[in-house]
């Protein structure tokens, strides 16, 4: 018989050593079902990691890394803090929404006047929209004891309402012909997020996660609000022992998590999309969920997981497109991977042993 | 020679990295009282379960009444006539005394005839209890009795009692003694399990000593000073910790006048509470678990605010201050429960030394962490208090309840507190490590600290104690002096019986 068997303490080599070995099994499980559905399964695994990176096509797919890791990350950040503490926040999705309309609603309330100030504007517009949607849930823990995992995932829902009442109506395009959705602001040049470098994808969205990544590096290794962080969500009752505010806690970590999903909302809406439309949000508010675990909740390695996630996402469009692999197949592989992990990760606190002959 | 009732051959039991049983072999007689003495971690624990079917030997055999014996699970156990009282309580708060009785049987009669039996165990044995009480209100001592009468219902043959002593009174122990030396002379036998000495000379026929998970020797209790035992279970000569006579200073700490409500729904409110600790004096606050303890820690730390008027420090009101705060001016804690309360089990020594050592030891500027020098006070620490550990990057809960303990006191002492809250600093700790710990808050006391030692280790408390006072139902006793007071003044200062009334043999 096998048995499970607690560590003295955590083991470091498998804490780093897991998301690599459930990547492998994701991988083989994946290729297994892709089998299943008749595709040659190291085809369509080559085709979702090579393909974007060193394929006929990677000068096309690789900046298109960028511009999907970066929300990925920027919002798995602001989720790994409060995770960290034992803060749920399942609502980024809502955040992100929220930041959308406030940075495009902040810079379209200025066209067409043009001006080096309507850009920062609207970032910061952004991160308020964000914050004051995370704010809700963390208002009603804090006052009422509310759970924050359902109030943040129900206020997506009324997010959703929001976008499309603001695309039907309050933003919606002048001269759209009618057509739901906001005015172009990649034709809109002082709110327009452009790339930084021509071709290369680096846009300020992405300059801003790879700051959080190091704020918040800086932030749990270096500072004591880190430190309370992680005290938080290790012994809940040492912490408030230490004199952590728990109100306080919670109100930064929502806080800060939703600012930066809104964040993440303004730099897509202002860049890469462009428009506020009825199907702005692609789920980029979940998939951070995956992130931020595949990364263990640490800063690099949120960003190498975020920079995963993106591959298979584009890896996966690639499949869907050459291989004719069904859209949920490629969901199921994702959602495989967030699987593996959590599964592998009791390895870090445990260890398996054959048992001897005893029943304990 | 007569059977045993019990015997235990060669009982060898090993968990990962430390054998708790290594051939361990003794009888208990028919209606002996048998006690098992030694320190924690002695192996005193997983020997009982072993008999109680929850463990299962590695190797080694047990006889019952010369038949083999080995239960493979507690019912096998029970049904073969062996019942126990754990330490902790497996008992449901919101039920009543009948309905807890029921849950643990396997065929519980009518809840009428069940009360009926109840009643009538409970006055045969001088164990007043009623049926239809609910044992949320019921005392320490009167859920040990729901516990005692549950195996009594059960006609046991053997009965273990795991430090059953250790949430009474001493007018209750007077009581749980009539009651096992009434259930001796039915014949039935008792396996006593204690470090507590005097109780085991006073009780018990005969007396196994386990240190380190073997049996190093037998004795007739009786006939055995205190201190031989003692030194035949840890193996060493004693140190009692020394002190030495002094004067005290101002008043340091007062509370006055201090009431709070329960902080959960099955806590206990503190009522009026008053005391003054000088500088330089150890104020011990006795009194048995669940009386208000953990409250009465936390609103000295901090995590539970009063007014403001109600705890002074030097005179300057501090009931509103938080934790940090109190660190700040001087008055620092250590909370009875190590892993989660005083410590992170999963996080460092060094990350756990910042926990509480980050304001006054300096450890931060402007927010930012010097880990350099919390990495030396957490040395610090472990080479002062000798704390057992490979180095301070090792996990809280790697190291034994001893070490951790004196990793936990020490961050606390080696801080140079004003005023220094202790709850319980020596709970499960072996005697060595307890004794050092004892001698470190006296140390600190000589040099103009004020303690507060709550404990419910009334030893303890006599052996560094300049005034006694005890918690009972969230109120304080007036303090005393400690020295010519005698076991049963404290007694009553802890609630005497608590309403309890001696067997009627």
């Amino acid at each position: 018989m096998i048995v499970l068997e607690k560590r003295p303490q955590p083991s470091k080599a498998w804490s780093y050593a897991t998301p690599l070995v459930a990547v492998v099994a994701t991988m083989v499980f994946g290729g297994l079902l892709f089998a299943i559905l008749g595709k040659n399964p190291i085809e369509a695994i080559g085709t979702i990691f090579w393909e974007p990176l060193f394929g006929e096509f990677a000068f096309y797919y690789r900046p298109q890394l960028l511009v999907k890791g970066a929300p990925l990350v920027l919002i798995a950040i602001g989720l790994s803090l409060g995770f960290r503490a034992g803060i749920w926040n399942i609502g980024a999705e809502g955040q992100y929404i929220m930041g959308t309309i406030f940075g495009a609603g902040a810079g379209l309330a200025f066209y067409p006047m043009e001006a080096w100030f309507i850009f920062p504007i609207m970032i910061f517009a952004g991160a308020f929209g964000g914050w004051l949607w995370a704010t809700i849930p963390a208002f009603l823990k804090v006052r009422f004891g509310t759970n924050e995992i359902l109030v943040s995932l129900m206020l997506v829902y009324v997010a959703e309402q929001f976008l499309a009442s603001v695309s039907l109506g309050l933003l919606k395009n002048p001269e759209g012909f009618g057509f739901p959705g906001s005015r172009n602001l990649q034709s809109y040049e002082s709110a327009h997020n452009a790339e930084l470098i021509a071709g290369s994808g680096m846009h300020w969205g992405v300059v801003a996660a790879f700051i959080a990544v190091i704020f918040s590096y800086v932030l749990l290794n270096r500072h004591m609000l880190g430190f309370h962080i992680r005290l938080t969500g290790e012994a809940p009752r040492a912490a408030k022992f230490a004199g952590v505010n728990p109100a306080r806690l919670i109100l930064f970590c929502l806080g800060l998590s939703g600012a930066l999903a809104g964040l993440a909302g303004m730099f897509e809406v202002s860049g890469p999309s462009g428009v506020v439309s009825i199907d702005f949000n692609v789920g980029y508010g979940f998939t951070a969920i995956i992130v931020a675990f595949l990364g263990r909740l640490h800063p690099v390695g949120i960003l190498l997981a975020g920079g995963l996630m993106a591959l298979t996402y584009i890896g996966g469009e690639i499949a869907q497109s050459q291989l004719g692999l069904p859209a949920a197949a490629i969901q199921v592989f994702q959602g495989m991977l967030l699987f593996f992990l959590l599964a592998f990760d009791l390895l870090t606190n445990y260890r398996i042993r054959a048992a001897r002959s005893e029943v304990a | 020679m007569t059977t045993p009732l019990l015997s235990l051959q060669g009982l060898t039991k090993a968990y990962p990295g430390v054998v708790a049983n290594d051939q361990v072999s003794f009888d208990i007689g028919e209606g002996e009282v048998h006690a098992l003495l030694g320190e924690n971690g002695a192996g005193k624990s997983t020997l009982v379960k072993m008999i109680y079917g929850l463990v299962k030997p590695d190797s080694g055999t047990m006889l019952l009444r010369g038949q083999n014996f080995a239960p493979p699970e507690p019912r096998a156990a029970r049904s073969d006539g062996i019942a126990m009282v754990f330490q902790h309580f497996s008992l449901f708060d919101a039920l009543n005394v009948a309905e807890n009785i029921a849950l643990g049987m396997e065929n519980p009669p009518p809840m009428g005839d069940l009360a009926s039996r109840i009643r009538e165990v409970s006055e045969t044995y001088g164990l007043p209890l009623d049926p239809y009480r609910t044992v949320g209100d019921l005392s320490a001592g009167e859920r040990q009795r729901v516990e005692i009468i549950r195996c009594l219902l059960q006609d046991p043959k053997l009965l273990i009692m795991d430090e059953p002593t250790s949430v009474l009174t001493p007018q209750e122990v007077n009581i749980l003694f009539e009651t096992l030396n009434k259930l001796r002379s039915e014949g039935t036998s008792i396996l006593y399990i204690s470090h507590k000495l005097e109780e085991i000379r006073t009780l018990c026929d005969h007396a196994t000593i386990l240190r380190l998970g073997k049996n190093v020797g037998e004795c007739i209790p009786a006939e055995t000073s205190a201190r031989d035992m003692a030194e035949m279970m840890v193996g060493s000569t004693l140190q009692t910790p020394e002190r030495s006579g002094r004067d005290f200073g101002e008043v340091a700490l007062d509370v006055s006048g201090l009431s709070v409500p329960s902080p959960s729904e099955f806590g206990t409110a503190l009522r009026n509470v008053h005391l003054t600790v000088r500088k330089g004096e150890v104020l011990g606050i006795g009194g048995v678990a669940g009386n208000g303890q953990d409250e009465l820690l936390g609103v000295l730390s901090g995590e539970i605010q009063t007014p403001a008027d109600a705890i002074k420090f030097n005179g300057q009101a501090i009931g509103m201050l938080g934790p940090t705060a109190r660190r700040k001016i001087g008055v620092l804690t250590a909370p009875e429960e190590r892993l989660g309360h005083a410590a992170a089990p999963d996080m460092s020594l060094t990350e756990n030394a910042l926990l509480t050592g980050s304001v006054r030891e300096g450890l931060e500027s402007s927010g930012f962490l010097k880990w350099n020098e919390t990495k030396q006070f957490a040395e610090k620490i472990i080479d002062a208090f000798d704390v057992r550990t490979p180095g301070p990057e090792n996990a809280a809960r790697s190291l034994s309840g001893g070490n951790l303990q004196k990793f936990v006191i020490g961050r606390e002492v080696l801080q140079n507190p004003d005023v220094l809250v202790v709850n319980q600093p020596t709970w499960g700790v072996d005697a060595a490590a307890a004794a050092s710990i004892r001698q470190a808050i006296l140390d600190l006391a000589a040099k103009g600290t004020a303690v507060v030692c709550i404990s419910q280790d009334l030893d303890e408390l006599m052996e560094i104690s300049d005034s006694f006072a005890a918690l009972n139902e969230g109120r304080l006793s007036a303090p005393r002096e400690a020295t010519g007071l005698t076991v049963d003044e404290i007694g009553l200062m802890m609630g005497g019986a608590h309403g309890m009334e001696v067997a009627h043999v």
